[in-house]
């Protein structure tokens, strides 16, 4: 397929869904922009997960840290500022915490950074959780809310600025640098890529995102408190969608997020009790025997070579 | 400072060190030899409480016998699991970088599989007995008993496990396997049967650590997790690989932990995790190295 034209139908058929998404408000059941509220979260978390980690080979499992810290922004500063506001600092916080975080863990090579970030989530839960008792004298906070449509619209536009910036990275040079550093760290330092800046400006952007999600979020979801907002299983569920879906694919994370998100609403709705072992049991398939995703699978049909794999 | 909190803070961290020790050698045998970090490793932890408990209340079983059923039980059931799915993904991942991000996710989903079944079949209620609920005077001090039993018990646990890595055959092939997996085939070791049982020895350990803790406190299905984020720390401060690092780190770990708990409750986890930070910062392959 020429380049071009196969850019072109790509944009075409994205803005298609975009519009679509964008009027379903007006002919959908009010409860349908809810339900697809949760789906686009998990859309933003998978891509901005998927962007750095991705191509880097870098697991990240910080996205609950990320996630939290921008919620938290948003209880601390919802009623000091208007909500688009409030929305930029979040990710601003996050994208700040992001860079710290990365210049930290600058030295930590494989495996040693998924253990150091799942930590990480560990240690800021357990610190917010003492500063909220002890200083603050708080269990959790109310935040303000926002009308569910606002909430939803927010979403959307996230969405479409994460896949956006993702694809611009993914064509840019940038993207070629972070692939190298996937590939072959040692080597893409030696002719002249400067690896750590750009391990710490890519992990930081990707936690901008997650961090502006979780500002919104917070809004939806009216009160929160350590345990919520920094919980475990959402370190491990973007991994999960992005690897169901196929890392090495633009589209994968998304469609991943997608039908993961379904699915685990209807298992929620049908079956409320034993939805976490259901839960459980769909994560060991999926990892087991979709190693390189439903994209992975198309492209085994199609012959072609696969790109990477994912996971580190 | 009276001596009395010297001796409470003294024993509660060598309890808590042994417990710490128990949980992350187990975890170290997992990760450090058979390259899976077993993130439902504290799970096992969990089951292993609950067996102990339903042999006490249904059989009147003594809890310290209990390390006869439970020990064999959660083998067992490592073993099984490690045949099952974690082989499998071995056999089916390109390279072993490949195999660790997998098994540690499929691990995550371990976690959720067992944490149900427990909450599903034991409910969500916390869960007591009561065992050498007496206190003893000693040297003009009283200690409860229990306590003492469980600190005894977990020494000698400690030590037939030391005993068994630095002297026993198998305990010499495990060590091989982790330095070094090639060569010890070379040297005519098993590898697959090795990394098995200890993956197998790993969930064996987490349950008889299970056993002591509920000879202390209340048990809920929920209570596994803080123990395996506190054996990867213990993981990380001894080094992957170094067993007998396990051992110390989860003793350093515990008098820490301890310390803290008296001064500021609240912070005990966030301490041993800046301290996990500085060590990964620091010296990424473990204080004590590899």
């Amino acid at each position: 397929m020429d380049n071009t034209t196969g850019l072109l139908k790509k944009g075409f058929f994205s803005s298609l869904l975009v519009l679509f998404l964008a009027t379903l408000p007006f002919y959908m059941p009010p409860y349908t922009p809810l339900a697809v509220t949760s789906i686009l979260m998990y859309v933003v978390l998978t891509v901005s997960w998927a962007m750095f980690c991705g191509p880097t080979r870098y697991m990240s499992l910080a996205t609950a840290t990320f996630f939290g810290v921008g919620m938290y922004t948003s209880a601390v500063l919802g009623e000091r500022l208007p909500f688009p506001l409030v929305v930029v600092c979040g990710s601003l916080v996050s994208f700040l915490i992001g860079l710290l975080t990365g210049y930290i863990c600058l030295r930590l090579r494989g495996f040693y950074f998924a253990i150091f970030t799942f930590g990480l989530n560990e240690l800021v839960r357990n610190f917010v959780l003492w500063w909220e008792g002890r200083v603050a004298h708080t269990v959790g906070r109310w935040v303000v809310l926002v009308d569910s449509l606002t909430i939803y619209y927010y979403m959307l536009a996230i969405v479409v600025l994460t896949v956006l910036v993702t694809f611009v990275i993914n064509r840019s040079r940038y993207g070629l640098i972070l692939l190298s550093i996937g590939e072959a760290e040692e080597a893409a330092a030696h002719i002249g890529i400067n690896v750590t800046r750009y391990r710490i400006f890519f992990f930081a952007l990707s936690c901008f995102f997650i961090g502006m999600a979780g500002a919104v979020m917070a809004t939806k979801w009216a009160y929160i408190d350590p345990r919520i907002a920094f919980n475990p299983v959402l370190n491990f569920t973007p991994v999960l969608m992005a690897l169901f879906g196929g890392v090495g694919m633009m589209y994968g994370p998304i469609v991943g997020a997608g039908v993961l998100t379904l699915a685990s609403e209807i298992l929620l709705s049908r079956f409320p009790y034993y939805y976490m072992l259901l839960y459980g049991i769909l994560f060991i398939v999926i990892i087991s025997f979709l190693p390189d995703g439903l994209v992975g699978l198309t492209k085994r049909w199609r012959k072609a070579p696969l790109l990477s794999q994912a996971g580190g | 400072m009276s001596i009395k909190l010297v001796f409470d803070v003294a024993i509660t961290g060598l309890i808590m060190g042994g417990i710490y020790a128990l949980i992350a050698m187990g975890l170290n045998l997992q990760y450090g030899v058979a390259r899976v970090l077993n993130v439902s490793h504290g799970e096992f932890v969990m089951v292993g409480a609950f067996i102990t408990y339903f042999a006490h209340k249904l059989f009147g079983i003594n809890p310290l016998l209990s390390l006869v059923l439970c020990g064999p039980l959660l083998f067992i059931i490592g073993l099984f699991m490690y045949r099952t799915l974690f082989q499998y993904l071995r056999r089916t991942s390109q390279s072993l970088d490949v195999f660790e991000g997998r098994s540690m996710l499929a691990s995550f989903g371990a976690l959720y599989v067992i944490q149900n079944i427990a909450l599903l079949w034991w409910g969500p209620n916390v869960k007591a007995y009561s065992y050498l609920n007496y206190p003893i005077r000693f040297l003009g001090l009283t200690f409860e008993a229990n306590r003492l039993a469980a600190l005894l018990f977990t020494l000698v646990l400690i030590l037939v496990f030391y005993l068994f890595v630095v002297y026993s055959k198998a305990g010499k092939a495990i060590r091989a396997a982790a330095q070094n997996e090639k060569s010890a085939q070379l040297m005519g070791i098993n590898v697959p049967a090795v990394l098995g049982s200890c993956f197998a020895l790993g969930s064996l350990l987490a349950g008889l650590a299970g056993s002591v803790i509920s000879m202390m406190q209340e048990i809920t299905p929920l209570i596994g997790f803080p123990y395996l984020i506190i054996a990867m720390i213990v993981l990380v401060l001894g080094g992957a690989g170094n067993i007998l690092g396990s051992l110390l780190g989860g003793l350093i770990l515990g008098s820490v932990t301890t310390i803290v708990m008296y001064v500021e409750p609240g912070l005990s986890l966030v301490v041993s995790y800046v301290i996990f930070a500085l060590i990964l910062l620091i010296r990424p392959e473990g204080v004590l190295g590899r």
